[in-house]
């Protein structure tokens, strides 16, 4: 029988630590949405969504009390509207009326976000792909909720340079659009190469193409709970380290586990993936950048830091891939600036540049994410800055992904403020020295080889 | 069987378990196991429970126990069994 030190490790991690489930969420599926009509497109997608989500937040709020856990997050990701909506929508308004009644959908059924304002362009744009990624400025400038991404890369296929050229302007034109407000529409908007079908995290979150009808995905989250179980093995061996870290991952994805069984049964929607992702909040006691100080860095960003942060995130997922029946998504470590308290001291204090994080996010999930560069930063600068996290999830056959905010009116030393979960950011600086020539060649990178690996 | 788990923290102080043990009683909640200490003067209490017979729906058990509390000076909470059992046994 559970004994009375089990039942209080487990209520420390969560009222001391930080333990939650940061987000369950909703995947459905808008195939059968699809009409040639645009009114018709927009009340099909408005019914689908809210009869299937309709007990979605009711669900959540009674685990969370009948276990004593918070459910941080209810979400709804959708299957990429640039191919629900390609037969109806004639130009990007076209689009952006669907991203309209995906926002009216969310708030009916009380989510805070819902994401799917996607392409998928790894290869190439057609007519709608191109039309919906014009749309995006707007859409995320006039909703609430809506979160976008766009697939432009992967290790199959390659690197659309297109679509990573017009996604530095559309990320420049979404921080003008969003000008009043910091820019925040470009902290909904996600760039990707190799996107999984089934990520649960915003503002990536899709419904893929590959996935059942609908499906309940979680995401867990804990890094206060790794951190404290750090602190009692500091100075000891990297074996120790490892094994500590294995094993709070797998009480962690238990939590996550059981979770999504019962809302699974709750709703009678399949369970699909635990994403094991560490993701950080900006609360105090919830940063990976403070498990990376833990595991005996100055802060994150000094040398050792990829290697501290390598181990973390293999560990993480040793320990958590037992404790699932399935896991997916993004799993490993996040580390976006502005959402964690530790990175944005780290980079405060001179610790950590934009060149390091790129190097960081070679080796953990998911990518130069929720960072803050002065508006003045050129669109294919911005281009520069995602062909490049592209090619590392490209050759390393990995997810990698760029949200990156060019706060208009705001340079090195200001600092910005998006509220909530998104936290506050300084804004870092950029190579200054131009990529033009480079990103406006046109065309694609080609597959890599996946022989002679080096 | 689905067991339920109630935990007791805060200040000492007379007739906590009675007060707890009384309500139990009256909702017809079997208890089936209690472990208690005091660590520097705070009262610390598990006791696992069977509320199946219970007229009762869980949340309402939840929520009167942690008014109860509220009356005693402590915090009483409430959990289902599972997710300590998936947690610390696999």
């Amino acid at each position: 029988m559970i004994n009375m030190f089990e039942v209080n490790e487990t209520n420390k991690m969560i009222e001391q630590e930080n333990l939650d489930v940061r987000t369950i969420t909703l995947g459905i599926s808008l195939l059968d949405c699809i009409d040639s009509d645009l009114a018709r497109l927009n009340e099909k997608i408005y019914k689908k969504i809210t009869e299937t989500a309709r007990d979605l937040v009711k669900t959540g709020e009674h685990i969370e009390s009948r276990y004593g856990i918070p459910i941080v997050n209810k979400r709804i990701s959708v299957t990429p509207i640039a191919l629900v909506g390609s037969a109806a929508c004639h130009s990007p308004e076209d689009f952006v009326t669907v991203a309209r009644t995906l926002d009216e959908a969310a708030k009916t059924v009380g989510v805070n976000f819902i994401g799917g304002y996607s392409a998928l362009v790894s290869k190439g744009m057609t007519a709608g792909d191109e039309m919906l990624i014009r749309s995006i400025p707007e859409a995320l400038a006039c909703t609430e909720r809506v979160c976008s991404s766009v697939n432009v890369g992967s290790t199959k296929c390659g690197i659309d340079m297109d679509a990573v050229k017009l996604m530095g302007e559309i990320v420049h034109q979404t921080a003008e659009k969003t000008q009043e407000k910091d820019s925040l529409g470009c902290a909904k908007l996600v760039v990707f190469c190799n996107a999984p079908d089934d990520n649960p995290f915003m503002a990536g979150a899709f419904h893929g193409v590959t996935e059942a009808d609908a499906v309940i995905n979680v995401g867990v989250s804990g890094p206060g709970v790794v951190k404290t179980a750090l602190e009692k093995v500091r100075g000891e061996s990297f074996e120790v380290l490892c094994e500590t870290i294995k094993k709070t991952a797998f009480k962690i994805t238990r939590v996550g586990q059981l979770v999504a069984k019962e809302a699974s049964r709750m709703l009678n929607i399949p369970f699909g993936i635990i994403d094991l992702s560490l993701a950080p909040t900006p609360a105090v006691g919830d940063s990976v950048a403070d498990i990376l100080k833990e595991i005996g860095l100055e802060q994150p960003g000094a040398p050792g830091t990829t290697a501290a942060l390598a181990l973390l995130n293999d560990q993480v997922k040793k320990g958590g891939i037992m404790a699932s029946s399935y896991v997916g998504g993004l799993s490993g470590a996040f580390i976006p600036v502005s959402e964690d308290q530790g990175m944005i001291d780290a980079v405060t204090a001179g610790a950590l540049t934009l060149e390091k994080l790129e190097a960081m996010t070679c080796v953990c999930s998911v990518g130069l994410d929720m960072i803050a560069v002065p508006g003045a930063t050129s669109a294919e600068t911005i281009s520069g800055i995602i062909a490049d996290e592209m090619a590392i999830g490209m050759i390393n056959q990995k997810t990698t992904a760029v949200r990156i905010i060019p706060v208009i009116g705001k340079d090195v030393g200001d600092t910005v403020e998006f509220g909530g979960l998104l936290g506050y950011a300084p804004v870092m600086p950029v190579n200054r020295f131009g990529c033009g020539a480079f990103v406006n060649r046109g065309g694609r990178i080609p597959a890599p080889v996946h022989s002679f690996k080096n | 069987m689905k067991k339920t788990i109630i935990t007791v923290v805060g200040k000492d102080t007379v007739g906590i378990i009675a007060k707890v043990c009384t309500y139990l009683a009256d909702n017809n909640i079997n208890i089936l196991d209690i472990s208690q200490t005091i660590v520097s003067g705070y009262f610390n209490m598990m006791m696992i429970v069977d509320a199946n017979a219970s007229a009762k729906p869980f949340g309402d058990i939840s929520a009167d126990l942690d008014r109860l509390g509220e009356a005693i000076g402590v915090k009483i909470k409430c959990q289902r069994e599972e997710i300590f059992e998936m947690m610390h046994r696999i």
